[in-house]
């Protein structure tokens, strides 16, 4: 699997791509592979503040809950609809399914995120591909 | 020599654990085993168990024990021990029951097996193997019968869904060839054929067929294989025992899942286990049934023969049945969005905190999230409005009549 290169990562596998002070965040291949069948999302709504590293909502499997994390702190703007009736598709492509568009409050936190390179790296040694 | 010794628990293995990896299985650890909890290869959970609903689904449950009961008073010893009646047991009959305490709740659930005029076998849960074991060999002392533990002799293959039966007729009149995925295993080919009238088979009634493995030119018979149509996923469904040996376990699991390629068959794991007893409302120790909880409470009535004149628990169940139920347990489905979790508090519509979840997942086949809990029975009431509190938010539920999947009738 290779990882978009114009994203950056977090250790906890979500993804954030910015685009000056907007991003859109959601999480890795890797993530969607380790919990199974997706059949949950939840996200908070525009106009939620996130902080970075701080939970912000969560993802559910058949099996499992976990937590997701922001990459960065911001303000809301957007949540993927469709991801409340179809979560699924973040199984089939967890790259091209977003989980919510923020506004960047620093967008310099993104320097001290992980490049797709050290990410997969980082992937690699936790025993994924 | 090191100056102290350290010793880790080793966590037990199924005979079929290497087909699993090879398969690229996600492993769990599951009551000190090393288990599949679902097959990615295969498409996961969610195809796992709609595999089952709809054609059939192959699992290794050989982590389940097995106790056999054997001697003139066999009967006697099992009346003692099971809530149920094995007297109402016809040679080849199965029944589901229950081992009790004392004070009427469990030591585990079981389905007891007569398998000839004074030979019983009880198969019970994984996680309650040794407990299970010392209890019925430490309460049975009295009777004139042999108790033994059988549970590491045998794989125990489940077979479930509507094309089981037609999986296993395949079985029944050809010699079919089985795929090798054992590296060391050096022959050119590998067959298998059971030979069993699984299609007379009633449900919860067992019958022994006889095996050909076949290894190259190898010809190896194992007469006596029991087969019951029995199961943990509320479809109909067999469960064979052949021996735990690690060739001949792979070569039949092999053999299982290519000849049921065509009907659809997929390996299925503890995952879509765990989502097909649900919908199908089916207790698992620990969660609907434990040491805490007695047989009312947990509505195993029907399989309780409390008019039997002794059985361990029988007389706190009755002093129980006088008392009144304090707690039901019933069947939630949830009305907004969220999924009610093992272990999570059930709440009134004031907020306040009444019960708990005691099983509760996304139910694949019947796309709901569906849940299991104990409340005080006058909160109970089907279509009654109840609260799962989920990660500190209040979330709707109903109690909904369970179980909340039932196979479709034979037309």
């Amino acid at each position: 699997m290779s990882y978009p290169s114009d994203f950056k990562y977090t250790k906890e596998h979500e993804w954030i791509k910015a685009d000056g002070k907007n991003a859109t965040i959601g999480i890795t291949h890797y993530a969607q592979e380790s919990l199974g069948d997706i059949v949950f999302v939840d996200v908070p709504k525009p106009g939620t503040e996130l902080t970075a590293g701080k939970s912000f909502g969560s993802v559910e499997s058949v099996k499992a809950v976990s937590d997701l994390y922001a990459p960065a702190s911001g303000t809301v703007t957007e949540v993927n609809s469709e991801l409340a009736t179809a979560p699924e598709k973040i199984n089939k492509d967890a790259h091209g399914s977003w989980m919510v568009k923020i506004t960047l409050k620093n967008p310099d936190e993104l320097k001290s995120l992980l490049s797709a390179a050290d990410y997969e790296k980082f992937v690699a040694e936790e025993g994924g591909h | 020599m090191p100056a102290v010794v350290t010793t880790t628990p080793t966590i037990r293995k199924t005979a079929l654990n290497a087909v699993h990896r090879q398969m690229g299985a996600k492993m769990v650890e599951f009551n000190g085993w090393d288990m599949p909890v679902e097959y990615p290869s295969a498409g996961g959970i969610i195809a796992e168990h709609n595999a089952v609903r709809t054609g059939v689904g192959i699992f290794d449950v050989s982590h389940m024990g097995d106790i056999r009961l054997q001697g003139p008073q066999a009967l006697a010893a099992v009346q003692h021990i099971s809530m149920n009646d094995p007297s109402r047991l016809a040679i080849g009959q199965a029944q589901y029951s229950a081992l009790l305490y004392p004070q009427g709740t469990f030591v585990d659930d079981v389905i007891v097996h007569r398998l000839e005029e004074d030979d019983y076998l009880l198969v019970i849960n994984a996680g309650t193997r040794e407990k299970d074991f010392s209890w019925v060999r430490d309460n049975t002392r009295q009777f004139d019968c042999k108790v033994e533990n059988l549970s590491d002799d045998f794989t125990q293959i489940a077979i479930q869904g509507p094309k089981a039966v037609d999986l296993l007729e395949k079985l029944h009149h050809d010699l079919v060839d089985v795929p090798i995925t054992d590296p060391n295993v050096r022959a050119p080919f590998q067959k298998l054929k059971i030979d069993a009238d699984f299609s007379s088979v009633k449900f919860y009634w067992v019958t022994h067929g006889r095996m050909l493995t076949m290894t190259g030119n190898l010809r190896r018979y194992d007469d006596n294989i029991l087969i019951a149509r029995t199961g943990y996923t509320a479809e109909d469904g067999f469960e064979i025992y052949v021996p735990a040996d690690e060739t001949i376990s792979a070569l039949v699991w092999n053999g299982l899942l290519a000849t049921g390629k065509e009907l659809g068959a997929l390996p299925c794991g503890l995952g879509a286990r765990n989502t097909l007893r649900l919908e199908g409302k089916l207790p698992l120790y620990g969660h609907e049934i434990s040491d805490t909880i007695n047989v009312w409470e947990a509505g195993l009535d029907r399989f309780c023969k409390i008019e039997k004149p002794e059985f361990i628990g029988r007389d706190a169940l009755e002093k129980a049945k006088s008392a009144g139920l304090k707690r039901t347990l019933v069947g939630l489905e949830m009305v907004e969005r969220g999924i009610a979790r093992d272990g999570y508090k059930v709440l009134d519509n004031n907020g306040k905190e009444i019960g708990y979840v005691t099983s509760g997942s996304y139910a694949p086949f019947l796309k709901k999230n569906i849940a299991l809990a104990y409340v005080p029975p006058e909160l109970g009431n089907i279509g009654s409005t109840l609260k799962v509190e989920i990660r500190g938010q209040e979330v709707a539920a109903k109690v909904v009549p369970t179980p909340f999947y039932r196979r479709p009738k034979k037309q």
